[in-house]
């Protein structure tokens, strides 16, 4: 076994580049994510300064299209996906107990796929104007003919690009949940948040395909002059929305289900007590995300689908609700007669709570086909899906960050600023987005980027910026909690919050790269908890002390996807004309997207080619470490 | 962790290689899970397709393209090659490089037939009958569909051309067996879709 291997150790900047190490690729993820996240946050300001009052040219009607589009799309597939991703990879291996993702080398190359689609798509605001035709995206108005620049193309694309990665990552986490269990650690005693994000990632595997397609299509539409959605040559707009929708809806579950995991794995820690109705939670889990994919078409109630499509659609969306529910009373549960613990990352998961029944709630009257009529593309809706996502999802993902920063980072967030962000964020959140409910029930459209004075809008509009800006304050608190953070020494426990339940927290914070110096026997549910109640300071090793093997850092992901990031940008810019003779050749004769592909498959070759035997981590080492014997 | 890189000689490979370690079994299994994707990109394809197959835009029509002679010689060529694999991983399990290696061969050339008919079908489409990826939404959708399989096809041919090159090199070892093997599962998939392209495209477009 112990061959002697040279290996390669990084430093500096390449390590960051090469690493297929989960812990730092999680980190990776939080500063790409992150770095979107502002991006999208700074478009949310500019969208709410332009509607702070009516009849405001702060900016012009293009660009707020653009901003809106941009806002959309860079918060769900940039700004929250990633950082949804960044937890999963710092926390979901330790939870199982395993040393590793099943697929290390993929897990990068999702990491640099995901990023280098991100930066595509904003590459757009610098050349030649962003996407403008909606997140969604739909046809005919992102079609050539009304959306002439390029902006929708960088949107196909980048999507593209960005979305075969989270592919690759819902494969890779499958896999992992599959075959990376510690011994003992069966389906029916893994931590809710790895639960969610097993189910999470079955519903990218079997969602994320169809954008694929339908991203195929509108882009071949734009750059080869297909028919798919061009009426006049026998298209079908209408096809679009369904297979946006198909992929759209089962999103929206992707993104909450991770938040239902946090926070199932937040509240039981600072309540002390186990979580109420384990089964019955991962039964609601398995539930929702299959109910996810039948609901698609209650986004299309107004283009006339017919009653019955309507009011079989509107059942199966209401339906959704009931295992919502279900998780929603387990939580309140799992608190009530519990010792509880306000720390900042209990209060934005019991913060969570309430906000998304009122997400919840609308969701039920959006799902009441006839209501429909009234709310569609209202304020009504942009209320709605904000309290879900932001007031759901977000807030979910605060509470995961503060609670596992000390694991990542081997640090903790200060618990004052903290609160100071907590309490600016909620509440600018409901000063924001509350009102927009009334906006909408008011009459006033989505997606406008003015109006006239008189309407009753001029208050409520002021009312939701100044929410807006405080929410921006939350955000900029945060960031200085970090950077201050970060300043510090590290040197928290193991076991920062004492009351930790899981195998996360048997182990040093940050762990070392090998995760567990000896594989733990998983002997129930809460496995950590379990020891601490029969008096156990840690976990019962599987496996003596051994050589650990480690797979090899590699330059290949972030290679292959430069390759991709050229081709598209060859694809999208293969039918301009050029006044530079040599750019018009090199573009109109695919010579960039042949040259970008041709990198891509050299490195799969190269993969392929070289076996990676990986190295070892002997015993001795890990005695040197000063790791415990 | 298990020892994935031993090199094991011939009699101490076990009955089935590719299931020998866990980075074998994680291969496969990960590959499993990405057809799953992929029966869902394909599943997309052919709605678009039955959505828009006869919307032809004044342009030719299912019932007057297709040529059943070539599409059924394709189809018998496919599926022969997805009988040759089963024999290579036959003997892959029998430990025979030598045949292994050969039904790959074959396998291969019979692809490429499959690949050669198909390009020169669309190449007659669009010189002949004036069927081009902009004439109709059926032509893009069809050129679509039809298209990515054959995508997966030329990407099974170089794919499989290039294990045959490394068992020369490498020989069958617990690393390289796993790799066979999901390049079978990937060719069976592949095969198993132009099974619905006919009946749903050819078939159904000679009479429907």
């Amino acid at each position: 076994m112990a061959h002697a291997h040279s290996v390669k150790h990084h430093k500096g900047l390449m390590d960051w580049l090469t690493t297929v190490d989960h812990k730092k690729i999680a980190i990776l993820y939080l500063v790409a994510g992150g770095l979107f996240f502002g991006i999208g946050g700074i478009e949310a300001m500019l969208i709410r300064i332009q509607l702070w009052k009516p009849l405001n040219n702060f900016v012009s009607a293009q660009t707020f299209n653009e901003l809106i589009t941009m806002h959309g799309t860079t918060m769900i597939f940039l700004g929250v996906m990633p950082i949804i991703f960044a937890l999963m990879n710092a926390v979901l291996p330790l939870q199982l107990g395993a040393r590793d993702v099943a697929f290390p080398f993929l897990n990068a190359l999702g990491f640099w796929t995901f990023f280098f689609g991100g930066l595509l798509l904003n590459l757009s605001w610098i050349m030649g104007g962003a996407p403008d035709a909606g997140w969604t995206a739909y046809t005919p108005l992102a079609s050539k003919a009304f959306s002439p620049t390029h902006g929708v193309d960088f949107y196909t694309i980048g999507i593209q690009i960005a979305g075969l990665g989270t592919l690759i990552g819902g494969i890779n986490f499958l896999a992992t949940v599959i075959t990376m269990r510690a011994p003992g650690m069966s389906f029916m005693r893994m931590p809710m948040f790895t639960w969610a994000s097993f189910i999470t990632s079955a519903i990218i595997l079997f969602a994320f395909p169809a954008i694929t397609v339908g991203l195929v299509l509108l882009s071949f539409d734009r750059l080869l002059g297909a028919n798919f959605f061009e009426v006049a040559a026998g298209g079908n707009p209408i096809l679009w929305q369904h297979i946006f929708w198909i992929f759209g809806h089962p999103e929206v579950y992707i993104l909450i289900l991770p938040a239902f995991g946090i926070i199932s794995d937040v509240i039981p820690t600072f309540a002390r007590k186990r979580l109420f109705g384990y089964s019955s939670m991962v039964f609601a889990t398995i539930l929702i995300a299959f109910l996810g994919f039948m609901v698609w078409a209650h986004h299309m109630f107004t283009i006339g689908m017919g009653p019955v499509a309507n009011a079989l659609f509107s059942i199966s969306t209401m339906l959704i609700a009931v295992p919502t529910g279900i998780k929603i009373f387990n939580w309140l549960f799992t608190m009530w007669g519990g010792q509880i613990r306000f720390t900042t990352a209990n209060l934005f998961a019991s913060a969570f709570v309430p906000t998304f029944v009122m997400g919840g709630v609308t969701g039920v009257m959006l799902a009441s086909a006839p209501a429909d009529y009234q709310f569609h593309d209202t304020y009504f809706v942009v209320a709605h899906f904000h309290y879900v996502i932001v007031g759901g999802l977000v807030l979910g993902l605060f509470s995961g960050l503060f609670y596992w920063w000390p694991k990542m980072f081997g640090r903790l967030l200060n618990e004052t600023l903290g609160k100071w962000t907590f309490w600016t964020f909620v509440i600018g959140f409901q000063l924001t987005f509350f009102i927009q409910h009334f906006l909408g029930l008011m009459g006033m459209q989505r997606r406008i980027f003015t109006y006239l004075p008189n309407q009753d809008f001029d208050t409520m509009n002021l009312v939701s910026t100044i929410g807006a800006l405080l929410m921006a304050v939350g955000v900029i608190i945060f960031f200085v909690n970090i950077v201050i953070t970060m300043s510090k020494p590290k040197g928290v426990a193991n076991d920062p919050w004492e009351d930790g339940r899981t195998l996360e927290w048997t182990i040093p914070s940050p762990p070392p790269e090998y995760n567990f110096k000896q594989i733990p026997l998983v002997r129930g549910l809460d496995a950590y908890w379990k020891e601490k109640q029969a008096g156990n300071t840690e976990m019962t090793p599987s496996e003596p002390v051994g050589s650990i093997h480690m797979p090899s850092a590699s330059i290949l992901p972030f290679v292959m996807s430069v390759g991709l990031f050229i081709a598209g940008l060859g694809f999208m810019f293969s039918r301009d004309e050029f006044s530079n003779s040599f750019l018009a050749g090199i573009f109109n004769n695919y010579v960039v997207v042949i040259i970008g592909l041709l990198i891509t498959f050299i490195c799969m070759l190269l993969r392929s080619v070289f076996d990676d035997h990986g190295w070892h981590i002997e015993p001795e080492e890990l005695e040197e470490e000063g790791v415990k014997a | 962790m298990s020892s994935a890189h031993v090199d094991h000689t011939h009699g101490t490979l076990p009955h089935e290689p590719e299931k020998a370690t866990h980075e074998g079994r994680n291969k496969i299994l990960g590959f499993w899970l990405f057809l799953g994707g992929e029966s869902v990109l394909f599943g997309t394809l052919f709605a678009t397709f039955l959505a828009l197959r006869n919307q032809t835009n004044e342009g030719p029509t299912a019932h007057e393209l297709f040529n059943m002679g070539m599409t059924a010689a394709a189809t018998f060529i496919l599926l022969t090659s997805s009988l040759t694999s089963v024999f290579a991983i036959q003997a892959m399990h029998r430990h025979k490089l030598k045949q292994l290696v050969a039904w790959l061969g074959i396998t291969v050339v019979l692809g490429l037939g499959f690949l050669g008919l198909e390009i020169y079908e669309f190449a007659e489409y669009v010189h002949k009958e004036h069927f081009g990826m902009t004439t109709s939404a059926f032509s893009s959708s069809f050129y679509t569909l039809v298209g990515f399989h054959g995508a997966h096809v030329l990407f099974g041919i170089l794919w499989i051309s290039l294990l045959i090159a490394q068992l020369f090199k490498k020989g069958l070892t617990v690393v390289t067996a796993p790799k066979i093997y999901v390049s079978a599962i990937y060719w069976h998939f592949i095969d198993v879709v132009w099974v619905f392209i006919f009946t749903v495209v050819y078939l159904l477009g000679k009479v429907g």
